[in-house]
């Protein structure tokens, strides 16, 4: 890897999003409109007693789950535009190194991810007083992590589609097993034994826990640093994988 | 005079056909030398061995001293791909000065690389709002941006107006003469009364790979589309006379 290359592909790929204008504002905007909409379904429904209320329990979920959606899918389209149009294959005759691409594509989308999370997270505190027993700023961290991982994800899977329509395919086949087996709509210690299994190796899991004991812990816990280096290694995991689909050379 | 290129036995394989059937050849410093054959001849193919982009089946490909795709070459060696290969949603600017930045070079000589193309003008627009004359003139300036010792330039003038293109072979032969060494594909013939050498290929064989006017002292005729048809001709009744034997 090298620090000025890194930076000059950082760089590169944030001044392209910056030039698509619509991109960024349904990145910006979308999160906290559905934020709106979860605050209001709950709006009338009674808080058990003993539990945190339902929004607060949810939104804080949310707010990790936005930016692994939507960094997934932004992910593996611009990957794959960068296989498509040949500037994959013309940037691997280049002195860029395998690292260089795949950390500046994780570098550039955390900070996209970071302002995204920080936005959802103002308005879900300031606007619908959010209530969490730990502070806002690792929820934020959170967040971002999940985004990298997200991003990881997407360079990976990016390398099994042709087209930008199987590309966007990988987004349930990803996405949707986590979030049902994740702990947000039963709780994993309740479910069938295989089902905890299954959601014990999802990255996802560790997150939603993480953020669950920033809810109801004020100090951050052993647990949540231990769920955050979890996610951290499948990043970790995910981004060698990536490494090891981008070849110089191709038949 | 040292060779910038040495291709030994060259085969390469696509998709289980063969498209390079043995190649030899040598291409010697700072010269510009044109790579012509008809679409589908495995010119592209060439090209991709010899930036160390495509998986060799067989034989050596040696560029500047080294194997092709060697990583001391990946800042001596430029490389257009036939399909211009830069981010529509950057600007001609921003292109040039990130591969210029991959090349460990500042703006100024990325802005000259715009400038020497004849894009100066539509630096700051999006490479997507381009004509497709544009569009590769910019994918050229990214190519040339790291002012490398070999360049490989697949099709680089297809789809420019006859004062451009006139305008890029006096480039390309201003860079020979300060030393670079140019190999550039074309399946235009009037082009290769441009080139110092040419190499011809059909069907992944070299068919010819000499200077322009050897190629017309060889066939008695001054055309080179006329004296290349000659050499093709020539080479298949040789095909057919050793099939009949």
């Amino acid at each position: 890897m090298n620090p000025r290359i890194l930076a000059a592909t950082t760089g590169r790929i944030l001044r392209q999003l910056r030039h698509d204008r619509r991109t960024v504002a349904l990145l910006v905007v979308v999160p906290a409109a559905l934020l709106t909409v979860v605050y209001y379904m709950y709006a009338d429904q009674p808080t058990p007693p003993g539990q945190p209320a339902q929004f607060d329990r949810i939104a804080l979920v949310l707010l990790g789950f936005f930016p692994f959606i939507i960094m997934f899918l932004v992910t593996s389209i611009a990957m794959l535009r960068e296989r498509t149009s040949g500037t994959l294959e013309r940037l691997l005759t280049t002195p860029l190194g395998k690292l260089d691409l795949l950390f500046g594509y994780g570098i550039a989308f955390g900070l996209a991810a970071v302002v995204q999370a920080a936005i959802a997270a103002a308005v879900a505190y300031w606007l619908f007083d959010l209530d969490t027993a730990g502070s806002s700023g690792l929820v934020i961290l959170i967040a971002a992590v999940n985004a990298v991982l997200a991003v990881a994800l997407g360079l990976f899977c990016s390398a099994f589609a042709r087209t930008e329509f199987q590309a966007v395919q990988f987004m349930p086949v990803v996405v949707a097993p986590q979030l049902l087996l994740c702990g947000l709509f039963v709780p994993r210690n309740e479910m069938a034994g295989w089902l905890q299994t299954v959601s014990d190796v999802l990255p996802l899991s560790y997150s939603v826990e993480a953020l669950q004991e920033v809810g109801s812990s004020a100090e951050p816990t052993a647990t949540m640093w231990r769920d955050l280096a979890i996610v951290g290694g499948a990043t970790v995991l995910a981004l060698v994988l990536a490494a090891a689909t981008l070849r110089r050379r191709s038949g | 005079m040292q060779d910038a290129i040495a291709l030994r036995d060259l085969v390469v394989d696509r998709g289980g056909r063969r498209v390079l059937s043995g190649i030899n050849a040598t291409v010697p410093c700072g010269t510009v030398t044109g790579l012509l054959g008809p679409s589908g001849s495995g010119k592209t193919t060439l090209l991709r061995a010899l930036v160390g982009v495509q998986v060799v089946t067989a034989g050596t490909v040696t560029v500047l001293g080294h194997p092709a795709g060697a990583p001391q070459l990946r800042r001596r060696v430029g490389y257009l791909t036939q399909a211009p290969s830069v981010y529509a949603d950057l600007t001609v600017r921003e292109n040039a000065r990130y591969f210029a930045a991959l090349q460990g070079r500042g703006s100024a000589q990325a802005d000259q690389a715009v400038t020497d193309v004849g894009l100066r003008a539509a630096a700051g627009q999006l490479v997507a709002t381009l004509s497709g004359g544009q569009r590769s003139r910019a994918s050229l300036a990214c190519a040339l941006v790291g002012d490398p010792e070999l360049l490989v330039l697949d099709e680089p003038t297809v789809g420019q107006d006859p004062v451009l293109r006139a305008e890029l072979w006096a480039r390309f032969h201003a860079m020979a003469a300060a030393g670079t060494t140019l190999l550039i594909s074309s399946h235009v013939m009037d082009e290769a009364a441009r080139c110092d050498r040419l190499l011809l290929i059909r069907e992944g064989r070299l068919i010819a790979n000499d200077t322009p006017a050897a190629v017309r002292a060889a066939t008695g005729v001054d055309d080179l589309e006329e004296a290349f048809l000659r050499m093709i001709q020539a080479t298949e009744a040789g095909t057919a006379g050793q099939e009949a034997s």
